[in-house]
């Protein structure tokens, strides 16, 4: 059991949510990032989505490691990947139909995810099935915590809303006498970039000793 | 002034480093520097002295050259409300500019205290001088607006426009886009009810302290190149370039009158603080495409009409001419200014979301701006390589 949260595994875990996160400082899966993003419900999907698939494909890469002819590697990543990729999208559809509406192709676009053919080379084919899971879910993770920061942001400033209830109480509004109005740029994906920039400049600014 | 110098000697000591008001070092440092020359020189070895005015005294030459259509547009707010509430014969030229006034200050006093506050505090995190550039978009921010804008939208675009625009990229000097028009676009698209359309967006409606009128209920008012493009080549009065020319049309606060931005690019061409080359090759840009796009069929809109309306002349004297954000060689000049004329124009003609396409293209070209100098720069490198080769 001890061997199983060792210190590297623990590493393995956490590091990509926090020190190397995939999106903030690999700067890696920004598409993604910036089109599922305007509202909260979507964003969390996308999120686990990408958390799942990354795992689990690491974990079967990570199996057929010593397997793989080195020179068709990625078709054969690329087949575990679709094969994944296809399970959530139904997945979605059966039990989340409204959110994989929503995220419409971007669900099938997870195939040409940056973060999931990085992990997979950069760490599925050189470890052991059980430090790769945990890999990926770190990074999965560490994608969907900049999706929750962004969608939250957007949601809340663009639409007056979180998981679509009202936060801004409708009273505030000018069309019922009130003053606010939604910031319309919130819900353009230029607005996005411009927030995953600034959460970047966060994030460097408070790990400014860890480079 | 010898009393503010006095003033200013004496708050010294309380504001440097272990003084009771340390925190406001930079406050005070920036207005000193505002009304005095400072009698710090460049250390040798660092920057050179290239005239004899420092920046804080360019921008105040351009703030001056800004108070004509500043004045001229808090006149035109007051008559544009009483021509609206159909009180134009009751209303007299003291009390429309009165008028105007009381609506334009808030937005002067909201984009200064907004922008200047950010730039003192990061002055001060940063124990840096306190940079002098807010001092023009301060002023220019509020006459790029309607007169209606809410003041609690445009305290969110200035701070947006001074953090994102500016600081990120090293502050004054170092900005690739103007900040106001930063500003101006943030408004456009993330709150274009209040920025354009017909509606109520151009005309002051309401009575303030008791001065201007209330206008009747569903009183709306396009500006004249809002009408073009609206409501087909029929709805374009060709009566108002006059009136376009004087500048008694809605728009935004300073943009409507081209006398008094010619008075304003006059000061600016007589002191060197603009470039010639790129507000003649704006107006020559954009008088080409405008022709051609009119003997092509496309638009109704003749050539000289769209120099007049909206904001060209406005963007083409003071926004074009930011000696930052515009090229910097000088055949550049005339390039970077012949785009923005011609992308101002098509934007105008051929899209029909967007009336006005001035600040695009002013934003667009500030991106190309140091790729045309990068391109001049090395055909001269080359040119002088081949010259030193042949011989």
């Amino acid at each position: 059991m001890s061997k199983l949260f060792s210190a590297e595994n623990k590493a393995a875990f956490s590091n990509p949510i926090n020190l190397n996160n995939p999106v903030a400082v690999q700067v890696l899966g920004i598409c993604s990032a910036l089109a599922v993003t305007s509202q909260l419900a979507p964003a969390i999907v996308m999120g686990l989505s990408v958390t799942v698939i990354t795992a689990f494909s690491n974990v079967i890469i990570s199996l057929l490691r010593k397997t793989i002819p080195n020179r068709i590697r990625i078709i054969v990543q690329l087949v575990v990947v679709a094969a994944l990729v296809t399970i959530v999208s139904q997945i979605l559809k059966a039990y989340v139909y409204d959110v994989s509406v929503q995220l419409s192709v971007y669900v099938g676009l997870i195939i040409t995810n940056c973060i999931l053919m990085g992990r997979l080379e950069a760490f599925a084919m050189q470890n052991s099935p059980w430090p790769s899971f945990l890999d990926g879910v770190g990074n999965g993770l560490g994608y969907a915590l900049i999706l929750v920061i962004v969608g939250f942001v957007r949601e809340l400033f663009g639409f007056g809303s979180l998981f679509g209830f009202q936060i801004i109480p409708d009273s505030w509004y000018v069309a019922n006498g009130g003053w606010y109005m939604n910031n319309g740029m919130m819900v353009m994906p230029a607005m996005s970039l411009i927030i995953v920039g600034c959460v970047i400049w966060a994030h460097r600014s408070i790990n400014k000793e860890a480079k | 002034m010898k009393a503010l110098k006095k003033l200013f000697d004496n708050i010294h000591p309380y504001v440097e480093e272990g003084g009771k008001f340390h925190a406001f070092r930079s406050l005070v440092d920036g207005f000193e520097t505002f009304a005095f020359v400072p009698n710090t020189t460049s250390r040798a070895g660092s920057v050179n002295i290239h005239d004899a005015i420092d920046s804080k005294r360019i921008m105040s030459l351009v703030v001056i050259a800004l108070l004509p259509a500043l004045l001229f547009g808090m006149y035109n707010v007051g008559y544009q409300n009483a021509l609206a509430a159909g009180q134009l014969g009751n209303a007299t030229f003291w009390g429309m500019f009165l008028y105007g006034a009381l609506a334009v200050l808030p937005k002067i006093i909201v984009s200064y205290a907004v922008g200047l506050g950010i730039e003192f505090v990061v002055a001060q995190w940063k124990n840096e001088e306190i940079q002098e550039g807010f001092l023009v978009s301060g002023i220019l921010i509020p006459m790029i607006v309607p007169v209606t804008c809410p003041l609690w939208i445009l305290a969110i675009a200035v701070a947006f426009s001074v953090i994102l625009a500016k600081e990120i990229f090293g502050g004054t000097g170092m900005n690739i886009f103007n900040p106001a028009l930063i500003t101006r676009a943030f408004l456009f698209f993330s709150y274009p009810s209040a920025m354009t359309g017909d509606a109520t967006v151009w005309v002051s409606q309401d009575t303030i302290f008791g001065t201007g009128f209330a206008a009747p209920e569903a009183c709306t008012a396009a500006t004249p190149l809002g009408q073009a493009v609206t409501e087909g080549f029929a709805g374009f009065d060709c009566a108002t370039i006059q009136n376009a020319i004087t500048g008694l049309i809605p728009g935004c606060i300073g943009e409507t009158s081209v006398i008094a931005i010619a008075l304003g690019a006059i000061l600016l061409l007589w002191t060197g603080v603009a470039s010639w080359k790129i507000m003649l090759s704006v107006f020559v840009g954009g008088a080409a495409t405008g022709y051609l796009m009119q003997a092509a069929g496309l638009t109704a809109i003749q050539w000289y009409e769209h120099l007049v309306l909206g904001g060209f002349a406005f963007g083409a004297v003071f926004m074009a001419t930011d000696p930052v954000t515009s090229s910097r060689t000088e055949c550049g000049k005339y390039i970077y200014g012949l785009l923005i004329g011609f992308i101002a124009v098509m934007v105008r003609v051929l899209n029909p979301g967007y009336p006005e396409g001035m600040m695009l293209a002013i934003l667009l070209m500030n991106l190309f701006a140091p790729l045309i100098d990068y391109c001049f720069v090395q055909k001269n490198i080359s040119m002088r390589a081949k010259r030193a080769i042949k011989k």
